[in-house]
């Protein structure tokens, strides 16, 4: 009771030395939230894509397509064989007919193929496997473009390896960046809070005078490096979400005419809730740091 | 309550501010320290609130050796010292109740005893109507005043002054013992810190005399 009257008291003084000099909380507050912010886009952006990854069909196929003297018979037997196959999730068969007549309604080149005296198409197989490692994926080719009747197995996943590249390589870009604007965030808090030290010297000193613990004299600062992180986290939050807000009004008009549904995804509660509580461990610690730092120089004489 | 042993302290540089000095203070005792303005006066009673340690010797407050006292424990003696400084020490930015509210704060207070005793303070030192200026705006008998309020607010055993009345005339000078006198007489020990002749006349104790660091 008595603890948490002592930890409401320095609240409300913390609060009130930020509404002091509105103009300078109002200014690192927007620096630390700008910081902040930047890795937070980045972060939505690779979330974004990843769902994009995950609808495209996140899982590789391979086509076989068999050679045209292959006979029904061996087709069923080649069918049959690939079902079972301890690599393989599924199995399409697509007969050279269908993929014809497919090609003939999607494409509205009706007029030229009805021009073609036979169907050039092979029959094929696509097959889904179950795994999504590129080398396994590459030996599975192998052993199927060996099959009989097969004439050219081709493993379709190449823009998938691109794709989870450019999203390996946006991970690192974006880990790095956090990594050094917290840093960042950090040095703003300890500059704000040495300074705050200084201007404060002699009510550190009275205070120390008159019995005050280390506890009672570093409270207010870290209080002040917390709060001030946590606001500039909220700033991240509110510049992030006004971004995406207006960058996704623009991108519907983009995505429709690729014929798509892509949008940039808000943070989620979690990532808002992740977001709030790490800048303000950040404002704690450089606050930490900063105390640590110059608190100790303040001696009465 | 206070007991010096062969007490030495040397400064950096060389400066011997206390030599040799032995002295006893009993509970409830009230002194004087005297002597010219460098005799060593500020740094005796720097001791006994252990702003400064001994280079040699032993000085005893309350049981604790400050010669060898944990960083950590100093808060917890200096709130049994009222400390009474000749530049007064108050703060600027709030008034003059948040001045002498400051100790019962650091010390954990609910804050509407603290405000009774803080009322209390202000006005055994006569300031009661003034609980809303700012320091500043007193004169330099008030803020003495005020300050004698602070360090009295936490109802410490101990109470040092280093020349509560170096600034002010006569007047002030004596209005200000009697309110130590005061204090006095509800059992507080005190050391007083003077090299005003008026003040010692007319309130008597026992004087320790310091003569360039070495007492008399």
């Amino acid at each position: 009771m008595n603890a948490l009257r002592e930890h409401l008291r320095v609240l409300r003084g913390t609060l009130q030395r930020l509404r002091l000099t509105p103009g300078a909380s109002l200014f690192s507050i927007l620096v630390i939230g700008i910081a902040l912010s930047l890795p937070v886009g980045g972060y939505i952006l690779l979330q974004s894509m990843q769902t994009l990854d995950a609808r495209l069909g996140a899982k590789p196929q391979i086509s076989l397509y068999l050679a045209s003297s292959t006979s029904p018979a061996e087709i069923g037997k080649l069918g049959d064989k690939l079902r079972r196959h301890e690599a393989i999730e599924t199995v399409e068969f697509i007969a050279r007919d269908a993929a014809l007549k497919q090609l003939r309604q999607s494409t509205g080149m009706a007029d030229v193929i009805d021009g073609l005296a036979q169907n050039p198409l092979p029959d094929a197989f696509i097959v889904h496997p179950k795994s999504r490692d590129p080398a396994t994926l590459e030996a599975l080719r192998n052993e199927l473009q060996a099959g009989a009747g097969v004439e050219n197995a081709k493993l379709d996943s190449d823009w998938l390896r691109k794709l989870e590249a450019i999203l390996d390589f946006g991970r690192l870009a974006v880990a790095l960046l956090a990594a050094l604007l917290s840093f960042a965030l950090v040095a703003i808090t300890f500059n704000t809070i040495r300074l705050q030290i200084l201007t404060r010297r002699q009510e550190i000193e009275v205070a120390k005078l008159i019995g005050a613990t280390d506890a009672f004299i570093r409270r207010p600062f870290l209080y002040f490096g917390m709060l001030q992180g946590l606001l500039g986290g909220v700033g991240a939050w509110l510049l992030v979400s006004g971004m995406l807000y207006a960058l996704n009004a623009s991108l519907v008009e983009l995505a429709s005419l690729y014929a798509s549904s892509f949008a940039l995804q808000p943070l989620t509660p979690a990532d808002s809730l992740t977001l709030l509580v790490f800048s303000a461990y950040l404002g704690w610690l450089g606050a930490w740091f900063s105390v640590a730092q110059h608190l100790w120089q303040i001696e009465p004489r | 309550m206070i007991q010096f042993n062969q007490v030495y302290k040397r400064y950096p540089g060389g400066h011997e501010a206390l030599k040799d000095v032995s002295f006893g203070i009993a509970e409830g005792e009230m002194v004087y320290l005297t002597g010219h303005s460098g005799a060593g006066k500020s740094t005796l009673l720097k001791l006994i609130a252990a702003i400064e340690r001994p280079t040699n010797g032993s000085v005893l407050v309350k049981g604790q050796n400050i010669r060898a006292i944990k960083r950590e424990a100093i808060p917890a003696l200096r709130r049994n010292i009222g400390l009474i400084f000749q530049d007064h020490k108050l703060l600027f930015d709030r008034s003059a109740f948040d001045n002498v509210l400051l100790p019962l704060q650091i010390c954990g207070f609910d804050p509407r005893a603290a405000a009774k005793r803080v009322h209390a303070a202000l006005d055994k030192v006569g300031l009661l109507a003034r609980e809303k200026a700012n320091p500043i705006a007193l004169s330099g008998g008030e803020q003495q005043r005020l300050c004698i309020a602070r360090a009295i607010v936490n109802r410490p055993t101990i109470l040092l002054a280093d020349e509560p009345t170096g600034n002010l005339d006569a007047e002030y000078a004596h209005e200000i013992m009697a309110i130590f006198q005061s204090f006095h007489q509800v059992g507080a020990t005190l050391v007083i810190s003077t090299h005003d002749e008026g003040v010692l006349a007319k309130f008597p104790a026992r004087a320790l005399h310091l003569k360039q660091g070495e007492l008399q």
